[in-house]
């Protein structure tokens, strides 16, 4: 479903939008509109129903998110906003789910640098306002499979990684791109836990062919929100082919390599956790089937398992990995 | 009947002591009734009622000890009823699995049983508590005389499958399986350092 298409409407039929506004403005003099106005006038994703806070983001950035258009979605229900923002990992907060939720309103994300290096054309350490001034928002609504077996459908606000790299131009060296997340103990309480087996900061990467597909996105937002910081504000990665730990949050660097980059779950667990980490119904991680996922949020008598698709349901990169052994390249 | 000061007291143990254990469980049930267990309710169903079992477990192998080398009596005197909610703890743990995470799909209940380690050791820990449930009764008691003591003695290997069984559940956090092995050892070292333990090994 594209809902950016051209529509059919005559422009003539089109109430220009200062006519709009005055009518609206007027309505609103006359009370008859009172909860109407404060819905905005794009066609977003919003939460619905929902007591939970909203999260506007900056003032630079919320203009780029009103003006996003969906430009991907699946036919598939939404999880709701409640369950996006209040479930998931995010061990620099802690190791239960409802931890991030808990714990990180009050984490700093604005102002916010991104510090480019490696093999790359313009390295250096640039404002996150600045990088977003060059790229468009859109809104893609991904599934989203973690490696524990549980699933989610998500409307993400951002941008294709690809269009990012283009700009940074890496040389011809790069063959893959190594992200890493802010390493603040002060402000991590998960990073100060003595019993954490997580060598910080967390890191991630791509091959430089992942990286540049265009269903690869660096994410701002999410249902029509600045993205949460729990969820990983203010820049995180989304890779929805791949399982979750992957989609790598609150980026801080992002560097062009030659060789494979290390990825944190693969350093804390090798033999359950790989470079690769597609998601694959036929390879079980060694301590349980990844056959099938609860489809979240799921209710106690209605679990909603349901088969877990090759590719997550994308099987439109699996040309990326032809000729490889998936299981050995797990 | 008369009942004596000791009685009432013992009784009003009693009370408490069922009471404090059927609590998380009522608690367990409130917190799913209202909505209050997140996203995937049934995985903090399964996580916290496979706690609560472990943590009886380990109350019940308090019993003696205290008993012993503290001269607390109280777990002793109960310690069929903390065994039991251990046993009836696991018991929902399994149910939950079987019907919240599997809906009792029985090819991915069988996959799970053969193909993870660690389902198969907590399977086996729980099939071996379920026997000293059975026998706990003083009818039981008396008619296995000796043998019930040995019988009994199951619930050390049990201990250690349910230990290894939620060390393998490990995903970067080893805090909780620490704590829970250390007082495991803990209160079975405390055992091979009792008087009869001792002579045995000494003749």
């Amino acid at each position: 479903m594209l809902i950016g298409k051209p529509s059919n409407i005559l422009s003539s039929e089109i109430t220009p939008e200062s006519v709009y506004l005055s009518r609206r403005s007027l309505l609103k003099g006359l009370g008859l509109v009172a909860g109407a106005a404060s819905l905005p006038a794009y066609a977003l994703t919003q939460p619905k129903g929902t007591d939970l806070p909203l999260y506007p983001g900056p003032d630079w950035l919320r203009p780029k998110l009103d003006s996003a258009k969906t430009t991907w979605s699946v036919d598939e229900e939404l999880t709701p906003y409640d369950s996006v923002i209040t479930y998931n990992n995010f061990y620099e907060f802690g190791l239960n789910k409802e931890d991030p939720y808990e714990r990180a309103q009050g984490f700093n994300t604005d102002p916010w640098q991104v510090e480019i290096l490696g093999e790359v054309e313009r390295p250096g350490i640039y404002n996150l306002e600045d990088l977003l001034a060059k790229v468009d928002i859109e809104e893609r609504i991904y599934r989203f499979r973690c490696v524990e077996a549980w699933s989610m459908v998500i409307p993400w606000l951002g941008f294709s990684l690809a269009s990012l790299i283009k700009l940074l131009n890496p040389t011809s060296n790069a063959k893959y791109v190594e992200f890493v997340t802010l390493e603040d103990p002060e402000q991590m309480p998960g990073q100060r836990s003595l019993f954490s087996t997580i060598d910080w900061p967390y890191r991630e990467g791509l091959r430089m062919d992942e990286a540049m597909h265009p269903l690869t996105m660096l994410a701002v937002g999410v249902y029509g929100q600045a993205m949460p910081p729990q969820n990983g504000a203010p820049l995180r990665l989304v890779v929805p082919w791949k399982y979750g730990f992957k989609s790598i949050k609150s980026i801080v660097q992002i560097r062009f390599r030659e060789s494979m980059p290390q990825n944190t779950w693969r350093l804390t667990a090798s033999q359950e956790y790989g470079f690769y980490a597609n998601v694959n119904p036929n390879v079980d991680h060694p301590r349980w089937s990844q056959a099938t996922e609860r489809r979240l949020p799921s209710s106690l008598f209605n679990p909603r398992i349901i088969e877990t698709q090759m590719f997550n349901g994308y099987e439109e990169v699996a040309p990326l990995y032809a000729g490889m052994d998936l299981s050995k390249w797990y | 009947m008369v009942l004596t000061n000791r009685d009432v007291a013992r009784r009003l143990v009693w009370v408490v002591l069922f009471t404090s254990m059927a609590a998380p469980l009522i608690w367990l049930v409130f917190l799913a009734y209202t909505n209050q267990l997140g996203a995937d309710p049934a995985k903090a169903l399964v996580d916290e009622l496979g706690q609560w079992a472990i943590r009886f477990l380990i109350l019940t192998l308090c019993a003696s000890t205290f008993s012993r080398r503290l001269n607390v009596r109280v777990l002793m005197q109960h310690r069929r009823m903390v065994g039991l909610f251990a046993l009836f703890y696991a018991l929902l743990h399994l149910l939950a699995v079987s019907t919240f995470i599997l809906g009792w799909r029985v090819d991915l209940l069988i996959r799970e049983l053969t193909d993870r380690p660690y389902i198969m050791l907590g399977m086996v820990g729980l099939l071996l508590l379920i026997p000293l449930g059975i026998t706990s009764t003083k009818g039981w008691q008396k008619k296995l005389g000796r043998r019930w003591s040995t019988l009994h003695k199951l619930i050390y290997p049990a201990s250690l499958l349910v230990l290894m069984h939620l060390v393998l559940l490990i995903r970067a956090s080893i805090l909780e399986a620490v704590v829970y092995a250390f007082l495991i050892s803990l209160l079975l070292i405390e055992r091979l350092f009792r008087k009869e333990n001792l002579k045995k090994r000494v003749n």
